[in-house]
Formats: structure tokens, C-alpha cells, sequence
């Protein structure tokens, strides 16, 4: 075993600073209840500034191989940082009407984004695993922090029980890939199977069970079926979270195996990739229609994105790429805004939502931005990462995937209004109190700006999506 | 130029700043000065802006006879709408000017994509307006104009994106801007499919007979200036579309256009025939309007220089006197709370300034000669017949439609007996009203009688189109 090197430790930096905050908001006890937050937000500053020295070291590997810095996994960590950085100014006052205000929450927000790390950042196996461990128990754990609740004790154990079955999916892969190349470095691994034709047995043996699990970990159809019910029955600040910074890592994963060492085996993956993404959309968008929570709808909206994202790996073009982490990026601040704004009322039906337009003003034209640019409308952020996908699609003559994804729009389009429409529906019977508190406005704040103005102006995320890529 | 999209987004904006007692008039201040902003743009004027150079799209807007009407056009419905709507909170207002800032985005805008973000983004204020402020079944007519309108927006981009990639296939330019676009060598078939594709998005937006179905509830549930401002600009973004896209980038597409011809010619007959069995005043406007744009775009697809030209002026006209039936429509309703034509009857004997302006918006929208229908409807069927004599002889018979219907409706709101008391007490057209009819008025007669003008400024931009179809 080599000797640690300060290079190594550079490299997994900002999931030092992540792990070392959260360990600390453990073990102090704090008076004032909005000291955790602040505490966050330093160690998410750190992180930053420690990417941001990252930053200047593309092409840095630490650890032999087993970290890799390059501005692909810069630019998901930073979205990661970001859905961190929302939830835990928006979860306050949630929590706090809970009664669930410990500083346990911003412990595990900050540990997770650490594994999140690790996953985004790693090229080898054993380390991208113990990251994905690392943050699925905090993910758990989260999804179970309303403990009085038990919605949210069922919602954790169905996706513990689910999420350690996909795990050793996963593993089982991981293990063929191993033993077929003797490695668990991805570069190895990439050499070690170009021997091998897509065709053969134990290939498939090794790389089905390998995407199926990285899909159940993306919430896609067919393996979704933990996302509704784990979504709904977490406390919101945690399903913002879950739905955002869980997804994008997840994609990070995926990303990094399947364009890496498995680029060559495409053809075994490549239909399940397409089966899985047409399934999303058509499962998310139609399950979302009938829903009668918004929070469920928003879930299951949720899986539908992860058709979307899919799709930009179906184009398996350069352009797809980009396209996928220009969507995260976009995603991440529309669904996060969008389920922290439901954090601040009190209840979640879509009916309650009647009349919020004369009561909240504001608050309402926050959420129709959120939910346009959810919609993929011009001239919001959504709609150029959508775009962008279809642009991709067009790109590889996918002609009628465009079409098909272009319908779902409309789809997508139809329930999205249901929520506007009660929102301009004058008169509901009794509304819904808000929980308004500064750092709730800061970050649904922020995160609906966002939302339009990187629509009005996306020339920057796209210059940085397309920089990640050499 | 880009002020006039500036003007109004920024102004919106602005209006929550108002205290609420002078947001109408900071609207109404704001929409003004948007109107002398677009008439006085020079006409050829140019302005290019960097925005996405990494997929090759721009702020790029250029200014001809064609987008000049339009942009006035825009800008005077806004302002006039505004002004009829004094109660209205500010939301209203904000909706109204924002709804107009895309709008001239739209008929500015020569880089496709910006082109397709404002001809999408104007549906989420008009949504609003009716959605919010329209009548007893609005969200329902909101949800379908919105659904309806962006089914066809979605073909309408994945047309746009084709040409885009095809473009890029034989040069290696990643652009949407119009004019390298034309260069771009489609094989026929696929020349065809993008030509369909763009027609779902403008067809439907004009709407063209078979999808017209959201046009009657979407009007009839509107607020007053929403259908305005719908009647008058939105509906002219599909002719447009038409005119200023599909035929000079799908020339040789276009030129089949017997089926078109014959849907143009269906709807004209079928809105007039429809029109004839109305009993909701507001609806049959809205017929009408199906009728009459189905003159545009008869003169469109008869793709020679008289059957344009009368089809660009002809949207302007339809614009005016719609736009006014529309606004008519809304004082009588601001009064008898009712769009059913059997509420009203004999109001020319207590508003006799109201039956004789609703007298000349009719005549107009009819196209009697000296007003400005004549004029578009005259020059359209002239070059229909030079296309295709059957199709001008059967449209023809719409105008007869047209007079039908008008003057009946006439007849049972304006003239005979006074059936229900009520009317007898209504108040004649304020000073405010006059001041909205007036500006309409004056163009609509100023058209009918001298309309060179208008024919020197659409001359050479039908010109362009016509080279690039019959080069």
C-alpha cells in the first residue's frame, strides 16, 4: 500500500471539510436554533472554495487512481452543494413546525453530500460503492426523520429494504466486473474488457444487473417503485434533497460507468437504457395526472425528469451529455425550489392550493415560475434543458424519441396546470397557513431567479456544460 | 428595437412598485410610450445582440413593411385594451404588457429560436388572463387555448430544430438566424415534413379549420381586452409565421398548396355558416374571426403578389375591426352583464353613439368599399382568382356569409323594439370609450380610403417571398 500523499488528500478535500462539519454538528450542542444552519453554510462555503482550488487541478487522481478531478464531477458536486445549501435554508421553520429541529438533519445533509462526493468523484469501484453507501444511510435516515410520523417510518424502511436490494445488484456487477478484469480501477477495467464483444454471457451477466441497479438509484422506471412512497413519506425538506442532490449523484455514477469502461459494451446496455427512459416518461407523466397531493405529483413528476435525463444518454452523443448535466443542473433548482415551497404550507393537496394567488402573492408567483420552467416553457431554465435534449435526439436522427418525448411535454404540461389553475381559482374554504422564514425566502427565492433568469440568459451553464467534456 | 420588448417586460415589472391607485395610469403611460417607441422605428432598421453564440442563436431583429404593421399594430391594442380596462388590479395590467412584449418579440425577432421562445411565452400571460380574469368557465377555456396552442408549438420546434441540424449537416454552421438558413439544402421529402410541421404550429395558432375548436371558448370566456389583444395580435402570429417562415425557408413545399387553398376556403364558408346560427354576441365574433382568416390565409397560399400583399393587409384590417367589435362588445357587457344577443335589441335608441360606431365596425369588418376591409378582401380575391378562379368564387360567397350575419346581429342588438326595459336606462359611450374607438376609427377609414400607403410598405418584403418561391 502506498504511502498517503498530501495529493491525496487534495483531491477528496471537499468531502473532508463535508464529513468533518457533519461529524461536528453531531457532537456540539448549540442554544441557538439557527446555529446548525450557519454551521452548514461555512462548511458549504469551505466546499466551495476547496472545488474551487479543485478547480485549477483537472486531471488531478488521488489515492492511485481511485479519485479523479476533472470538471465533469466539479460541476455535479457543485449542484449537489447547491441542493444542500437550498434544503437547509428551507428546512428550518418546516422542521422546527415538526418538532423535529435537530441538528442531526444538517449532520446528515452534509455526510450524504459527502458520499455524494465520493460517487461524482471516483473511479473505482470499491470507492464509488462506500460513497453510495455513505449517502444512501443518510438518505435513509433522512427519509425517517419525522419520527412521530408513520408515513415517514414506513417511507424510510420501504426504501432501505429496496435500496439495499439494488445495492447488491450493484455489487453483484461490480463483482463480475472484478473478476473479469482484475481490477476495480475504471481504466483497468476499460482495457480489461475491450477483449470482450457486448454479446458475450457473462457480460450480460455483469452489466444488467450493474445499469439495474444504477437505474433503481436514479428513480426510473421500472425501478421506481420506492421513489413515490419515499418521497411522500419524508419530511419535504429531506424529499428536496432526496429528489436533487440523491438524483444528480446517482447520474454522476452512472455517467462515469457507462460513458467510461463500459462505453464499448453499449449494445448490452443500450436498450435498457432506452426501455428505462421511455417507461419513466410514460409512467411518471400519466401516474402524475391523477395524483391528488402535490407532493405525490411532484414525485412522480420526478421520475418522468428521469425519463428526460435518460434520453440524453439514448443520443449517445457528445451533445447528450451535455445536455443531461445542463438538465441536473436546472433540475435541481426547480424541484428543489419547487418542494421547498410546499415545505412552507402546511398541507399538500392540490386543492389547497385554491386561491394562494389573493392570499400569498408573492409566494405564488414564485411558484408559477417554478412550475413553468418544471413544464419545460419558454422563456424559463426548463425549457432550455429540455431543449437541449431534444437537441440531442435531433442530432443522432432520433426522430421519433424526439416526437415521443415532445408529447410528454404536453403531458407533463396538463398536470403542472392543475396547480395552477387552483391557484388562480379564487375562494378555497380555508387556506393553508405558510411558514415563512428568512432562509425559506432565500432559497425558494433564489431557486425560482434562477430558474428564469438562466432561462432568459443560459449562455453560462452552457458554456459550462459543454466545458466538462474534452 | 429591443426596447420595445424591454418597454413592456421591465415596465410590468415596475407596475408592483406603483402604489395601486396609479398603476393603471403607470400602465397606460408605459403602453404609450411602447407605441411611439414602435412607430417610430425605421423601417429596414437593424439590431443584433449576442445571447447563446454556443448553439448559434441570437438577439437579432430587423424591421420591414410587414413587422411594422404588426409591431403598431401590437402596440396600439395593448395600449387601448389598457384603457378599457380602468377596474382591473394591476396583475391584469402587468399580464397585458407583458403579453405585448412578447408579441413584438415575435413579429421582430429573424433568429428562430428567439422567434419560437416568444411565440411560446405569450401563452403564459395570455393563460393567465383568462384563466384569472375571464368569465364563468375560464379555466377550462384557458386550459384548452394553452394545451391546443402548444401541441402545435411543439411540432412548430421539432421543424425548426430539423432545419437547424440540416443546415448544420451542409455547412458546419450551428445557426437559427433567417438568412443563412435559406440557403440550406432540404431534399424534397424532408422539405415537406418540416413545412407540415410548421404548419401545425401556425395552423393551429390562426386557427385554420380543422383547429379552431379552442378560438370560440377561448374568446367567449376572455376578459374584454384578452380578446382584444387575442383577436387582433395573437391570432396574426400564424399568418405571420406563414408569410414570414414556411414560404421563403420551404419554398418548393409551400408551392403545393391546393390542400391549403381548400381548407382556407372551408373555413371561411364554415365560420360564416356557423356564425349564422350563434346566439352569444362574443361567440360570433369569434366565428367571424375564423371567416375572416381564412381570407389571410387564402391569399397566402394563392402565393402571388396581390393574394400576399391582401393577405398582410387584410390581418391588419381584421385586427382593427375585430379589435373593435370585441371592445363594442365589452362596453355592452360592462353594461347588461350578459353576451346573449336576445338580452339586447333596440339599444340604438338609448345609445345612439354606440349603434352608429358599432355600425362602421361592422361595415368594415364586412368589407364595405371606403372602409379598410374592402381593401384587403379586394386585394386577396384578386389574387385568388389569378390562382385558383374556383376557390375566389367560393369565397365569395363568405363575404355574402359575412353580411348576413353582421347586419343580423345588427338588427337584433341595435335596431327594433326595446324587449327588456333595462336598455332603455343604458348610458351612451363615456368619453374614455370614445377615446378607445376613435384611433380605430380614423384607421380604419383612413385604410379604406387610401391605402396606397400600406401597399408602397408591403410591396418590397412580398417581393423577397415571392423570389424565393418563383426564383
Amino acid at each position: 500500500m502506498p504511502a498517503l500523499a498530501p495529493n491525496d488528500l487534495f483531491t477528496i478535500l471537499p468531502a473532508l471539510l463535508l464529513s468533518l462539519f457533519g461529524c461536528a454538528l453531531l457532537v456540539l450542542r448549540f442554544d441557538s436554533p439557527s446555529f446548525p444552519v450557519l454551521l452548514l453554510t461555512a462548511a458549504e462555503a469551505l466546499a466551495a472554495a476547496a472545488l474551487w482550488r479543485q478547480s485549477g487541478f483537472l486531471g488531478l487522481t488521488g489515492f492511485s487512481g481511485a479519485i479523479l478531478i476533472d470538471s465533469f464531477g466539479l460541476l455535479l458536486n457543485t449542484v449537489c452543494l447547491a441542493a444542500a445549501l437550498l434544503v437547509a435554508w428551507g428546512a428550518y421553520a418546516h422542521l422546527a413546525r415538526l418538532g423535529e429541529d435537530h441538528p442531526e438533519f444538517y449532520s446528515l445533509l452534509l455526510l450524504a453530500q459527502a458520499g455524494m462526493f465520493l460517487m461524482i468523484a471516483g473511479t473505482e469501484l470499491i470507492t464509488v460503492f462506500i460513497g453510495l453507501e455513505l449517502s444512501g444511510i443518510c438518505l435513509y435516515t433522512l427519509t425517517g426523520f419525522h419520527r412521530d410520523n408513520p408515513r415517514s417510518s414506513e417511507a424510510a424502511l420501504k426504501y432501505v429494504l429496496l435500496g439495499a436490494f439494488s445495492s447488491g445488484l450493484l455489487l453483484y456487477g461490480f463483482s463480475l466486473l472484478y473478476g473479469l478484469s482484475g481490477s476495480t480501477h475504471y481504466p483497468v477495467i476499460a482495457r480489461a474488457l475491450a477483449s470482450h464483444s457486448p454479446s458475450e454471457p457473462i457480460i450480460l451477466l455483469a452489466v444488467v444487473p450493474l445499469v439495474l441497479g444504477l437505474l433503481f438509484k436514479v428513480a426510473a422506471a421500472p425501478l421506481h417503485l420506492w421513489a413515490p412512497d419515499a418521497y411522500d413519506g419524508a419530511p419535504t425538506p429531506a424529499t428536496a434533497f432526496l429528489a436533487t442532490a440523491g438524483k444528480a449523484a446517482s447520474f454522476g455514477l452512472l455517467l462515469r460507468l457507462l460513458v467510461g469502461p463500459l462505453h464499448d459494451l453499449r449494445p448490452a446496455w443500450d436498450g435498457l437504457i432506452l426501455f428505462a427512459a421511455l417507461a419513466s416518461l410514460t409512467l411518471g407523466n400519466l401516474s402524475a395526472l391523477t395524483q391528488s397531493s402535490a407532493k405525490r405529483l411532484l414525485a412522480w413528476s420526478s421520475i418522468g425528469h428521469s425519463g428526460y435525463l435518460l434520453l440524453g444518454l439514448v443520443a449517445a452523443n457528445r451533445s447528450g451529455i451535455e445536455a443531461i448535466l445542463l438538465y441536473l443542473l436546472v433540475y435541481t433548482l426547480m424541484t428543489a425550489g419547487a418542494f421547498l415551497l410546499l415545505a412552507g404550507l402546511d398541507r399538500e393537496g392540490i386543492t389547497d392550493f385554491r386561491g394562494l394567488l389573493w392570499r400569498h402573492p408573492g409566494v405564488s408567483l414564485l411558484l408559477v415560475i417554478l412550475l413553468v420552467s418544471l413544464a419545460g416553457l419558454p422563456p424559463t431554465a426548463g425549457f432550455i434543458a429540455k431543449y437541449t435534449i431534444f437537441l440531442s435526439l435531433l442530432q443522432a436522427q432520433k426522430f421519433a424519441l424526439a416526437v415521443v418525448a415532445a408529447l410528454y411535454v404536453a403531458v407533463s404540461l396538463y398536470f403542472y396546470f392543475r396547480l395552477l389553475r387552483e391557484i388562480i381559482t379564487p375562494s378555497g374554504p380555508t387556506p393553508p397557513t405558510l411558514t415563512l422564514s428568512t432562509g425559506w425566502r432565500a432559497a425558494v427565492g433564489l431557486a425560482a431567479l434562477l430558474s428564469l433568469t438562466l432561462g432568459l440568459y443560459p449562455e453560462p451553464i452552457l458554456a459550462w456544460a459543454r466545458s466538462t467534456l474534452p | 428595437m429591443i426596447t420595445l420588448l424591454l418597454l413592456p417586460a421591465l415596465g410590468a415589472l415596475a407596475l408592483f412598485a406603483f402604489p395601486r391607485r396609479l398603476a393603471w395610469f403607470g400602465s397606460l403611460t408605459l403602453a404609450a410610450a411602447t407605441l411611439l417607441a414602435a412607430a417610430t422605428v425605421p423601417v429596414d432598421a437593424v439590431e443584433r445582440y449576442r445571447w447563446l453564440p454556443s448553439l448559434g442563436a441570437q438577439l437579432l431583429f430587423v424591421n420591414d413593411g410587414i413587422s411594422y404593421l404588426l409591431i403598431v399594430l401590437t402596440a396600439l391594442m395593448t395600449l387601448l385594451g389598457l384603457l378599457a380596462s380602468p377596474a382591473q388590479p394591476r396583475l391584469f395590467h402587468a399580464m397585458l404588457l407583458l403579453l405585448s412584449a412578447g408579441c413584438h418579440g415575435v413579429f421582430l425577432s429573424r433568429d428562430l429560436l428567439v422567434f419560437f421562445i416568444c411565440f411560446e411565452a405569450v401563452l403564459i400571460p395570455m393563460y393567465f388572463l383568462i384563466g384569472i380574469y375571464g368569465a364563468e368557465d375560464r379555466r377550462r377555456a384557458a386550459l384548452k387555448f394553452f394545451l391546443f396552442t402548444l401541441a402545435g408549438s411543439i411540432a412548430l420546434l421539432l421543424g425548426i430544430l430539423t432545419l437547424y441540424f440540416e443546415h448544420a449537416r451542409h455547412t458546419g454552421l450551428f445557426t437559427f438566424e433567417f438568412a443563412p438558413l435559406l440557403a440550406t439544402p432540404l431534399p424534397l421529402s424532408l422539405e415537406r415534413i418540416v413545412f407540415w410541421a410548421f404548419f401545425l404550429g401556425f395552423a393551429i395558432k390562426i386557427p385554420m379549420f380543422p383547429f379552431h375548436s379552442w378560438l370560440p371558448d377561448a374568446h367567449t370566456q376572455a376578459p374584454t381586452a384578452a380578446s382584444v389583444l387575442l383577436a387582433a395580435v395573437l391570432l396574426k402570429m400564424g399568418t405571420y409565421g406563414f408569410v414570414r417562415f414556411s414560404l421563403p425557408l420551404l419554398p418548393r413545399a409551400s408551392l403545393d398548396s391546393s390542400l391549403l387553398l381548400a381548407l382556407s376556403v372551408f373555413a371561411i364558408l364554415y365560420g360564416g355558416w356557423l356564425c349564422l346560427a350563434q346566439t352569444d354576441w362574443k361567440r360570433l365574433i369569434a366565428y367571424s374571426s375564423i371567416s375572416h382568416l381564412g381570407f389571410c390565409t387564402l391569399g397566402i397560399f394563392s402565393l402571388n403578389a396581390p393574394g400576399l400583399t391582401g393577405a398582410l393587409l387584410q390581418q391588419i384590417n381584421h385586427g382593427i375591426s375585430t379589435g373593435l367589435l370585441f371592445l363594442l362588445m365589452g362596453f355592452a357587457y360592462d353594461r347588461r352583464h350578459t353576451r346573449l344577443i336576445a338580452d339586447y335589441g333596440g339599444l340604438s335608441k338609448s345609445m345612439p353613439g354606440f349603434a352608429a360606431v358599432f355600425m362602421v365596425a361592422l361595415l368594415g369588418s364586412i368589407g364595405l368599399p371606403l372602409l379598410n376591409g374592402f381593401t384587403g378582401e379586394f386585394t386577396i380575391l384578386r389574387g385568388a382568382f389569378a390562382a385558383q378562379p374556383l376557390a375566389a368564387a367560393l369565397a365569395l360567397i363568405g363575404i355574402i356569409l359575412a353580411a348576413g350575419y353582421m347586419l343580423s346581429l345588427y338588427r337584433h342588438t341595435m335596431l327594433g323594439a326595446v324587449r327588456h326595459p333595462v336598455n332603455l336606462t343604458l348610458p351612451d359611450l363615456n368619453p374614455r370609450e370614445w377615446l378607445i374607438v376613435t384611433p380605430l376609427l380614423v384607421w380604419s377609414v383612413a385604410i379604406g380610403i387610401y391605402p396606397a400607403p400600406y401597399f408602397a410598405l408591403l410591396s418590397r418584403p412580398v417581393e423577397q417571398i415571392l423570389e424565393r418561391l418563383h426564383p
